[in-house]
């Protein structure tokens, strides 16, 4: 089952993506599987912050973990709405879900 | 000047196990890392994950991969200059290179293979105005020598491990230091938060979250830095800033050594030997792109076996090699070492 979700990259050039609820993929990957510019440098461990992105829409997102908030709390341009990709796992509660990707 | 018969650019798992598969054809091996110690992002940045798939190891620390790759080149005694970042390249009228660090060490070799991974890891720089004006002026993002602060009035901006551990050691040096993070969480060893909370109550440094420091100031050399907490802005007088904000891999100087990158990669001949577009130069590991590439320890692994048996041939072009096996020629360690499989005996059972 996908889903449909919405990215604005860092020219403010909005992408549609069908992102797939049944390969344990969070939003980093989906990003990168689209040839996105989002690095994952970490590899998806919520350590390197080259996936942070602002989400635009009300979704309701898991909390955030203590590696996470680690993580956000030293990098760069952090927002309220700040999140980190690779801490996003794409389920079918978030259909329509739409962010922007962070700085580098 | 170091020379070896393959310079290999980055110590990371790719890097490590080029020197057991180089060792094997006889060729010895020297590595160059900006880093301080081998390992690659394996030993600076996940040492503690769990890695799951090296074949034939269920789960392996990312420290321990490093420690027993380690283990195995042993016998072939490699080379290392560390802390170091391979900085130029220079072609020789023989086609041999020479490589030098940013530091001025050189080294020369036929082959150079780079595994250089995601680049060299640089300090990340936090968003402030005129930030680069003050860098060695009292700013500095690394610290090489604790005595460069003693007596001095030194503020650490972050919240990792490095910003907890140098301001335990600072501490004892520095006339004072004041420690500031965005908020009062710290990410650290437990032994480290519980050292600087001691430090704290006590009085000998001084303490400041939730903040951020959002300006710098001085004249020749930096000597106030602004902190923003809970509102207000307060100017403290120092001699050094030290933002201590993690590391962040940059592809660096090999950008620009005339090699074809693609996506931030180099571009390499996978139907063959995994070179470079110059001859003798090849890439390995996560530095490199072809069509249907993965960036994977194990596929590290193959391209380095496949790159020494490409360097023999570059070396030797003389010589005949076959592939051997370690079961049947065992490992024949430069250090006189050797290993080999128990022969079995055949003994008649009266």
């Amino acid at each position: 089952m996908d889903i449909k979700i919405t990215v604005i990259d860092r020219e403010g050039i909005t992408h549609q993506l069908d992102a797939p609820t049944d390969m344990a993929m969070n939003l980093m990957e989906v990003c990168k599987a689209y040839e996105l510019p989002v690095e994952g440098t970490c590899g998806g461990m919520a350590m390197c912050a080259s996936c942070q992105c602002y989400v635009l829409s009300d979704h309701p997102l898991e909390e955030k973990s203590e590696d996470e908030e680690a993580m956000l709390s030293e990098a760069f341009q952090v927002k309220e709405n700040s999140r980190l990709g690779c801490q996003i796992r794409m389920d079918k509660k978030l259909e329509g879900l739409k962010v922007e990707l962070a700085p580098e | 000047m170091i020379k070896t018969d393959i310079i290999i650019i980055g110590a990371g798992p790719t890097g490590l196990f080029a020197v057991f598969e180089a060792g094997l054809l006889k060729l010895k091996c020297h590595l160059i890392d900006s880093l301080p110690q081998p390992g690659g992002q394996c030993a600076e940045i996940y040492p503690k994950k769990p890695i799951y798939d090296i074949p034939s190891r269920p789960e392996i620390l990312a420290g321990d991969l490093v420690d027993q790759l380690m283990v195995q080149i042993q016998p072939f005694q490699p080379g290392f200059t560390l802390g170091e970042t391979a900085q130029e390249i220079e072609k020789q009228a023989d086609g041999s290179f020479v490589v030098t660090t940013d530091k001025g060490t050189q080294h020369h070799a036929p082959v150079v293979a780079i595994a250089g991974g995601l680049g060299t890891f640089e300090p990340r720089k936090p968003d402030l105005a005129h930030l680069t004006q003050w860098e060695d002026k009292g700013v500095d993002y690394i610290i090489r020598e604790p005595e460069k602060y003693r007596d001095k009035k030194v503020l650490i901006a972050g919240g990792g491990d490095s910003a907890l551990d140098w301001t335990i050691v600072l501490a004892e040096v520095a006339q004072s230091v004041t420690l500031v993070h965005r908020r009062n969480q710290f990410r650290g060893a437990l032994d480290s938060v519980e050292k600087v909370q001691a430090l704290k109550d006590q009085n000998k440094i001084q303490f400041l979250t939730p903040a951020q420091v959002t300006a710098l100031g001085g004249d020749k050399h930096l000597s106030s830095v602004t902190v923003s907490r809970e509102g207000s802005a307060v100017d403290h007088s120092v001699d050094y800033f030290i933002p201590l904000f993690g590391l962040t891999p940059k592809l660096g100087p090999i950008a620009h050594w005339g090699l074809e990158i693609e996506k931030n990669a180099i571009k390499v001949d996978n139907s063959l030997d995994y070179q470079t577009n110059i001859p003798g130069i090849y890439a390995i590991g996560d530095v490199n792109t072809y069509p249907g590439k993965l960036k994977l320890i194990l596929c590290g692994f193959h391209e380095a076996t496949l790159m020494c048996q490409s360097a023999f041939k570059r070396l030797y072009p003389e010589k005949r090699n076959v592939l051997k096996y370690t079961t049947v020629s065992g490992i024949n360690g430069f250090d006189g070492s050797r290993k080999e499989a128990q022969k079995s005996t055949i003994k008649t059972i009266e």
